[in-house]
């Protein structure tokens, strides 16, 4: 007698011909409650669905409500639904007819608290989903993943997904179940499909229901499903989901409903239509599950998470291909084709109308070939491969992530429960204009304007979060310390880090302060410099004392010279530019100073007993931190003594060569030293009673960075050359690679120039024997016709005169 | 016409339709499915054609089905095909079967040259007879395409992209409007249904004369890839070898598959760079190392153990072949086939005679 009152409706997610038959047939019913296959948790949350700015694709997201601090994206789970889900259709049928809707499936509290009993948790340290720990692996896998049927071995997770965290170096949705794992579940539906003759279970589907406008098909794979379930081994993840199923449908019968409509993967239906086992065991089931509290609420969702190459095991290839199918009122192949025309089109690449009617009649043509009912998406591939692409692949992949995909990006109310964290980021965003969009967009932001300084500092703060929404990147033109570049792409996995972030602070700036401050603790003195340049691109000014407090305390210890060396240039541009952002700068300045002093204090030591490689650094070292330095000078009284410094340093004799011929070029384009004096160390040098090699060296270190020096110091040139010459064959041969590798570095135009001056200095300096002998290759007539425009050019001043 | 070979004993090289009659035969009477005017049978009975159905119907292409079926779909809806891949793709060998299954007729083909003139395609005059009689119907001579319009079949035309541009747009009205006008009769040939054009173009040199985007969009484009895995390709070269030395009455070599496998495995590893445990990266030469330079490695290194062997394909009958067809830059790829000897052939277990063999050739 209860059977009459329940009617349940197998589907498969994401099934756009389930979506439409399943509207249909509640239309039809009339229920006066609904049971769906999701959390019960988010039973408080279906009154949202009526709220149109709840746009799909979107997500219930379930995490335990009083996880530890960067456990949320372990644990989080989500349940995404497309405008083409059965489930989504239930709701907003629900919403719109006024009637009761429930969740059926095992509460997320349950899965939590038995995925935390696990030792390793679902993910294992590479970021990996490994099946073997993950309590609830996606169904399927081999494209059927959120089939409505289960894979034996791992329980039909129905359309849970389960994410890996999305922050740090994991790229969101990496995840790849293990394949040999996979190899071992059995796909229920592709023994349907091979039982009818397909040998693509996806295909099987498609025309057998999806592509079905007439017959409501959930008798069929009721009975379908019965029979392959008859033969399926249990499992008891399985069991106990469907356990707890019957009695939610349980009291709903009691509850004294008359039409009750059940929607859920078709694979549970053998387990919830007809009578109902003894109500008694399902209770000694689920007795004694372990549970913890668990929140849900809507996350927006891509078309790209929900197709299976972007890394789930779960989901359907061709989001975009059914939210067509769906959507499309009629001649679907047709409009399709008009779409993937105008994508191209927005390529730039030309594409007519009679392409479009020629890919129609091939896409027809192979349907009839291969006696399907109606082209399907692998005939209008096919279609728009050969004749829209032309056989080009490129443009085949290009209309594969644009339209068979999509990027399409869901959209949640504001009045969404939602950590403090994520809703004052919503709201931030929403101040400053920026869209959490799933396609890459780029921004130029003018620090100068205070709406793109808000930008620019949401943007690092969230990505001291761990949220990359923004990417910084280079700008393609013009340089300036007043802009700054970013390529903004939003993922639904920064839902969880927010999550995860919200254990540090209720708004975006206080959780991004207490975060650095943390980190800080234990970083060492490359990773604090980094810290310290963030805190001021974000803004942090909470932050900054305490950074600076550890830098300081980690300078003070630190004996490693180049260590700190490395540290000075981020300070430095922190310091140069902190104007622009109007952050203070007063404590960074001490710091800096410290720093230097420490650095002068250690370098004599620091530049002995170093091997090629060790004074290469070096080399660097100095090179940056004079720049730096430099740089500073309006700033902070430091250059002077740096160079007092260094002008110390030169006349050492155990310096390596390359270092020694550094110190004296920096001295000299600073102009601690003058041309003589110059003069005077590089010919020191360049004697025989240097060995060669070390001479080179101090060729490569002095001369490394410019050679314009050569070209006028003439002086210098004669020493340079005369060195050079005077080098014994077997000498020349050992240093030839030193100094190629120097000279190799000067731009083309410096090279020839120096090349000129030293034929200048063979052939007795005299310039006018090689102008003349340039000017006698000129033809006259050419340079005849450059003489107007030189006389316009010349005419101003003789005007004048 | 009963079967293959002896019907033309002298031939060197038979038609498809002439070598495959049978199975053309056999195919058409079984077929029962609706045929598109002028073909010969139904789309599905090409494709099963083309494809082979494992027992009487031997595979003439090898690989992926759903290339055939665009092709042959596209076909159907009379549009021209264009078959592009590198060379040693089988495009050649598909447009003729394509043609010998739909029209029962492989024979009208132009081979497009930089000298194909546009006589080639659309007719030329008997000069005799255009002296003696002036333009007449009897004095022009009609192109293979033009046969092909007046008779319903389907024209092939090889290496469409060597054609000169301006021979190439004199497609343009015979593959939009269907007709060939002939103006100095005053007259024109509407093609008969049936008529169509397959196309082939090599993908390697596509810049020598592209195809202006008019005549390209009257062409679906199949791409055809070079073959998708090692048991693939070795399938290939095994079958066309076999058939091949039929042809030339070569004597039957036992089992040549060990060496046609180890021919494959070196023009695969060197085309793509990479060796098959993906282990080693390789230097690529500079030839493509198509499956049709394989297959005439492995003809001649036959031709070579039978005449002058004992008789078994052995390494040294094919390493002197390899060499010739990776060697197509005596500078540059002899340093590749070198280090490729040296690393990879030197090494592998049970290739110590190849490697012996070809250090010979050297």
């Amino acid at each position: 007698m209860s059977t009459d009152r329940v009617h349940v409706f197998g589907v498969r997610h994401h099934g756009p011909g389930s979506a439409r038959a399943l509207v249909r047939a509640l239309d039809e019913l009339k229920p006066d409650v609904i049971l769906v296959e999701g959390p019960p948790e988010a039973d408080g949350l279906v009154a949202l669905a009526a709220d149109e700015r709840l746009e799909p694709p979107v997500a219930l997201l379930a995490y335990p409500t009083n996880a530890a601090k960067g456990e949320h994206a372990r644990t989080a789970s989500f349940w995404p639904f497309a405008v083409f889900s059965p489930e989504w259709q239930a709701l907003r049928w629900a919403v719109a007819h006024d009637v009761p809707l429930r969740f059926c499936d095992l509460p997320a509290g349950h899965r939590f608290a038995a995925r935390a009993a696990e030792p390793a948790g679902p993910l294992d340290g590479t970021g990996r989903v490994d099946p073997a720990a993950a309590v609830t692996p996606d169904g399927g896998g081999a494209g059927t993943g959120q089939e409505p049927v289960a894979a034996p071995a791992g329980p039909d997770a129905g359309t849970e997904a389960v994410v890996p965290a999305a922050s740090g170096d994991a790229v969101p949705g990496d995840a790849t179940p293990d394949s040999a794992e996979d190899e071992l579940r059995i796909d229920p539906i592709a023994g349907l499909a091979q039982a009818a003759g397909y040998d693509d279970p996806e295909r099987w589907w498609e025309d057998v229901i999806e592509h079905r406008r007439d017959v409501p098909p959930f008798a069929a794979v009721a009975e379908a499903m019965a029979a392959v379930r008859e033969t399926a081994p249990a499992i008891t993840e399985d069991l106990v989901r469907e356990a707890y199923m019957r009695q939610v449908l349980r009291a709903a019968l009691k509850e004294g409903h008359q039409r009750i409509a059940v929607v859920c993967g078709a694979w549970h239906v053998p387990a919830l239509a007809g009578e109902l086992p003894p109500a008694k065991d399902d209770a000694a089931l689920l007795k004694g599950l372990p549970s913890v509290p668990a929140t849900v609420t809507w996350v927006p969702w891509t078309h790209g998470r929900l197709a299976s190459w972007s890394g789930y095991g779960a989901g359907v290839t061709a989001p975009g291909w059914y939210h067509h199918l769906f959507t499309a009122e009629d001649s679907p192949v047709e409009r399709w084709l008009v779409g993937v025309a105008g994508v191209l089109r927005d390529e730039d690449l030309p594409v007519s109308s009679a392409h479009v009617i020629e890919s129609v009649r091939l896409a027809d043509t192979l349907a009839v070939l291969r006696g399907r009912p109606l082209p399907g998406l692998a005939e209008v591939t096919e279609a728009t491969r050969a004749v829209l692409c032309e056989g080009d692949d490129t443009r085949l992949e290009l209309v594969q992530r644009r339209v068979v995909v999509g990027e399409r990006l869901g959209a949640v109310p504001p009045d969404a429960p939602a950590v403090p964290l994520a809703r004052d980021l919503d709201a931030t965003a929403r101040r400053l204009k920026l869209a959490q969009q799933a396609l890459v967009s780029d921004h130029d932001l003018d620090l100068r304007k205070p709406t793109d300084l808000d930008r620019s500092r949401l943007l690092h703060r969230l990505r001291l979060l761990g949220v990359g929404w923004g990417t910084p990147v280079q700008r393609k033109s013009g340089k300036g310390t007043f802009w700054e570049s970013w390529q903004l792409q939003w993922h639904p996995e920064y839902a969880v880090d927010l999550i995860a972030a919200s254990a540090y602070g209720t708004t975006v700036a206080r959780a991004a302060t207490a975060k650095v401050v943390e980190t800080s603790a234990d970083a060492d003195l490359a990773t604090l410099t980094g810290l310290l340049e963030s805190c001021l691109l974000a803004q942090l000014p909470g932050a900054q004392p305490a950074v600076l407090r550890t830098l300081s305390d980690r300078a003070a210890l630190d004996t490693d010279v180049a260590q700190l060396m490395a540290a000075v240039p981020a300070l430095a541009r922190s310091l140069r530019y902190g104007d622009v952002r109007g952050t203070s700068t007063d404590a960074l300045a001490e710091v800096l100073t410290g720093l230097v002093t420490r650095i002068r204090l250690g370098l004599p030591g620091a530049l002995t007993g170093l091997d090629d490689d060790a004074a290469r650094a070096m080399r660097e070292h100095l090179d940056a931190t004079h720049e730096a330095l430099n740089l500073l000078a309006d700033r902070l009284p430091l250059r002077a003594e740096w160079l007092d410094t260094l002008a110390r340093l030169v006349d050492r004799a155990d310096l390596p060569g390359l270092l020694a011929g550094r110190l004296l070029r920096l001295l000299r384009d600073a102009g601690t030293l003058d041309a003589d004096a110059a003069e005077l160390r590089l010919s020191r040098a360049l004697t025989v009673g240097v060995p060669p090699v070390t001479a080179a060296g101090y060729v490569e270190g002095f001369l490394s960075g410019g050679g314009l020096l050569l070209v006028h110091d003439e002086a210098l040139l004669t020493l340079t050359d005369r060195w050079l010459a005077g080098l014994a064959p077997d000498v020349f041969t050992a240093v030839l690679p030193l100094l190629r590798r120097t000279f190799a570095a000067f731009a083309a135009p410096e090279r020839r120039a120096v090349g000129e001056q030293v034929r200048r200095l063979g052939t007795g300096g005299s310039r006018t024997t090689s102008d003349v002998d340039e000017l006698g290759e000129l033809d006259p007539a050419r340079v005849a016709r450059v003489l107007p425009t030189l006389e316009l050019l010349l005419a101003a001043g003789r005007g004048a005169r | 016409m009963t079967a293959t070979i002896d019907a033309t004993p002298t031939v060197l090289r038979p038609h498809a339709e002439q070598l495959y009659a049978a199975e053309l035969e056999q195919l058409a009477a079984a077929d029962d499915l609706p045929r598109p005017p002028g073909w010969r049978m139904s789309p599905q009975a090409v494709v099963t054609y083309l494809l082979g159905d494992g027992k009487e119907i031997s595979a003439k292409y090898i690989g992926p089905r759903r290339l055939m079926e665009v092709a042959v779909a596209t076909l159907a809806t009379d549009r021209a095909l264009l078959l592009l891949g590198v060379p040693g793709t089988a495009k050649t060998w598909v447009s003729e079967h394509l043609a010998a299954a739909i029209s029962g007729d492989s024979t009208l083909l132009v081979q497009g040259t930089a000298g194909t003139p546009e006589e080639a395609m659309r007719y030329g005059w008997n000069y005799a007879r255009l002296l003696a009689e002036g333009p007449t119907a009897g004095a022009v001579v009609a192109s293979p395409v033009m046969r092909a319009m007046r008779t319903g079949a389907i024209a092939r035309i090889e290496e469409l992209t060597r054609v000169p541009s301006d021979v190439q747009d004199t497609l343009l009205t015979i593959l939009s409007e269907k007709t060939l006008p002939v103006p100095e009769l005053g007259e024109e040939v509407q093609a008969v249904k049936g008529f169509n054009v397959i196309a082939t173009a090599n993908d390697r040199d596509r810049g020598v004369n592209e195809l202006s985007s008019a005549l390209r969009r009257r062409f679906n484009t199949v791409v055809l890839p070079v073959p998708g895995t090692v048991e693939e390709e070795v399938e290939i070269v095994a079958q066309r070898v076999a058939s091949l030395g039929r042809a030339l009455e070569l004597p039957e070599v036992p089992d040549a598959i060990s060496e046609i496998r180890r021919v494959v495995t070196v023009f695969r590893e060197l085309r793509e760079g990479l060796t098959a445990d993906g282990r080693t990266k390789l230097k690529s030469p500079s030839g493509t190392l198509s499956t049709a330079e394989a297959i005439s490695v492995m003809t001649s290194g036959m031709a070579l153990a039978s005449h002058f062997g004992d008789g078994t394909v052995r390494a040294a009958d094919v390493a002197a072949g390899i060499r010739g067809a990776v060697v197509r830059d005596t500078v540059s790829d002899a340093v590749v086939w070198r280090e490729y000897l040296e690393t990879v052939a030197r090494e592998r277990d049970g290739w110590k005679d190849f490697y012996r063999a070809a250090r010979e050739a050297e």
